[in-house]
């Protein structure tokens, strides 16, 4: 029966590629998702017919994980997005280093049981992946569902543990790999894999919330690259191929928020960017002014004369899950014989995408979402900006200010519509700490409270019309 | 053996040439759409719980298919369930 399993993981890839060709489309992406489905069907079954299997186990575990998944799938809230994709990343991440890890095991406790150098630096590699995926989603999950804080975690020394982490790994490695079946070995493999779960765990904590879009792409990318390690252990063309997939197309939504955000990787990763330290507190430039407080009803007087108006939700949409007042306020604008637009800042929210999906999951119509690099350019025939829960994004300084943390990272330039109405709960800074002296602008209204709540008012507003 | 790293090398490239494009209201379905294809290392779970292995290899290869599971399981429901809602605001704008 296994002779059809290397023609049937061969079918399994070329799925793979197409549904992801098709996920990238979006007229085609459902289906996209579904062929990279049957894929993985036809490879698990292909491998199945191999024979020799502990079928029990197996169904067992099958049944086990597909209850899971099934059920935190569909029960999960379009808000809580981000930490479920970083949760699912972690697990892909540690079944790589399990798959790793048994696949030594078998060796060691054969008799004569011998590796190729080749099989030994796979597994060494599987496990330092998948082990640091997992405990780095870890983190990011707690993070982004703040069961932890979302503030980067710096200490003194840092760069010195770390460095100290990165040294041992690669002794580790290299010991392990020189003398793979000495009784030293497994010792070291069980080290190794300490060493990368720590790892994982400093990776991620010195990593502020809103640079999560970054580590969560990042991570989805190395979930992929341990897969394609395990790949190499077993020697299996399907996991390789896929895991390339994987790690190729993680890079580039890495690559994608890194310049939506004006940084190198090594910043994001490296740097505690708005851990309040010093380049928060100085950099955000004088400020002149006064930030302009505005009532719901006024804000409603100004968006019932409005011709065109233009959202710019952020986080904070996510966090009062506004999104659904939000979409409804624009049908009544819209209704109203206003131009309605929705402008998406790439990095808003906690992971690539994030509005997106709020929206999509409101009904916002398709054609009024519009991308950043779209808007600005007529940002200012727009007669009212409202930014809901956005703060960075559309911080002028990064425009103006040379001497702000964020210079040079594009915003929606929401100050250059007629009037800007910012909802926003309080006048605390952002997440990085940096002043926005947007709300401080003459055209600048600040309307304060819960965004779903100051958003229903004015619903509530239209309706009485 | 170099066969292997002859696909590596050339998956990543197709990798890179197949989602060089894609429009940013997609990021997070592509991102956990190819999440759950990360989750192939299920292959690799099953073939490591053998009927005559040690029991020590198969404890481990269980855990890795109920992981791996999780993954592939949760990984396509969500995108399925998130690319339904941009389905119908398609079909509901087209109206």
């Amino acid at each position: 029966m296994s002779v059809i399993s290397p023609y049937a993981y061969i079918a399994a890839s070329i799925l793979f590629c197409v549904g992801l060709k098709m996920l990238s489309r979006a007229d085609t992406a459902r289906r996209g998702n579904q062929i990279s489905a049957i894929g993985m069907l036809i490879a698990v079954l292909a491998t199945l017919i191999v024979g020799g299997m502990n079928y029990v186990w197996i169904i067992a575990g099958v049944v086990v994980g597909a209850g899971i998944g099934s059920v935190a799938a569909r029960k999960i809230e379009m808000t809580g997005m981000p930490e479920m994709v970083a949760l699912f990343n972690g697990f892909g991440g540690i079944a790589s280093l399990l798959v790793g890890w048994a696949e030594y095991h078998k060796v060691v406790s054969m008799e004569a049981g011998a590796f190729d150098m080749l099989t030994i630096v796979a597994i060494y590699l599987a496990i330092l992946i998948g082990g640091l995926t997992f405990t780095g989603s870890l983190i990011a999950w707690g993070k982004l569902s703040e069961k932890l804080p979302g503030k980067p975690y710096l200490f003194a020394g840092q760069q010195i543990v770390n460095g100290i982490l990165v040294l041992a790994v690669v002794v580790g490695g290299v010991m392990l790999c020189m003398n793979p079946t000495a009784d030293a070995a497994y010792r070291i493999l069980g080290v190794a894999i300490a060493l990368s779960l720590v790892f994982g765990v400093m990776s991620v904590i010195p990593i502020g919330g809103a640079d999560m879009p970054v580590v969560i792409a990042l991570l989805n990318s190395y979930s992929g690259l341990a897969a394609c390690a395990a790949g190499f252990v077993i020697e299996n063309n399907v996991l390789i191929v896929s895991g390339s997939l994987v790690g190729a197309s993680g890079l580039i939504l890495t690559k994608i928020m890194c310049k939506a955000m004006n940084r190198s990787l090594a910043n994001v990763l490296f740097s505690g960017f708005g851990s309040g330290t010093a380049s928060g507190g100085g950099g955000g430039g004088d400020v002149d002014g006064e930030a302009k407080p505005i009532s719901a009803e006024d804000a409603f007087v100004i968006l019932e004369a409005a011709r065109s108006v233009a959202f710019v939700p952020g986080y904070g949409m996510a966090v009062a899950q506004a999104q659904h007042a939000v979409v409804e306020l624009g049908n009544l604008l819209e209704a109203n014989g206003c131009e309605v637009r929705y402008a998406v800042h790439p990095v808003a929210g906690r992971m690539p995408g994030h509005m997106n999906v709020l929206l999509a999951e409101a009904n916002a119509p398709y054609e009024q979402l519009v991308e950043m690099d779209d808007i600005n350019p007529i940002m200012s025939t727009v007669d009212v900006s409202v930014v809901i829960g956005a703060n960075d994004v559309v911080n002028p300084a990064a425009r103006e200010n040379e001497g702000s943390p964020i210079y040079g990272m594009p915003i929606i330039n929401v100050d250059e519509a007629g009037t800007c109405i910012v909802l926003k709960r309080s006048m605390k800074p952002g997440f990085a700490g940096i002043e926005n002296p947007l709300f401080f602008k003459d055209n600048t209204r600040m309307l304060f409270g819960d965004a779903k709540a100051s958003v229903s008012s004015l619903v509530a507003e239209f309706k009485e019309l | 053996m170099e066969l292997l790293f002859f696909v590596f090398a050339l998956a990543i490239f197709l990798g890179f040439e197949l989602i060089a494009k894609v429009p940013s209201q997609l990021h997070t379905p592509l991102m956990s759409g190819s999440n759950a294809i990360s989750g192939i290392t299920i292959v690799g779970a099953l073939l490591a719980v053998q009927a005559d292995g040690e029991t020590m290899t198969q404890v481990l290869g269980f855990f890795a298919v109920i992981f791996a599971t999780i993954n592939v399981f949760g990984g396509y429901a969500v995108t399925d369930r998130m690319l339904s809602m941009f389905k119908k605001k398609d079909t509901g704008g087209a109206k």
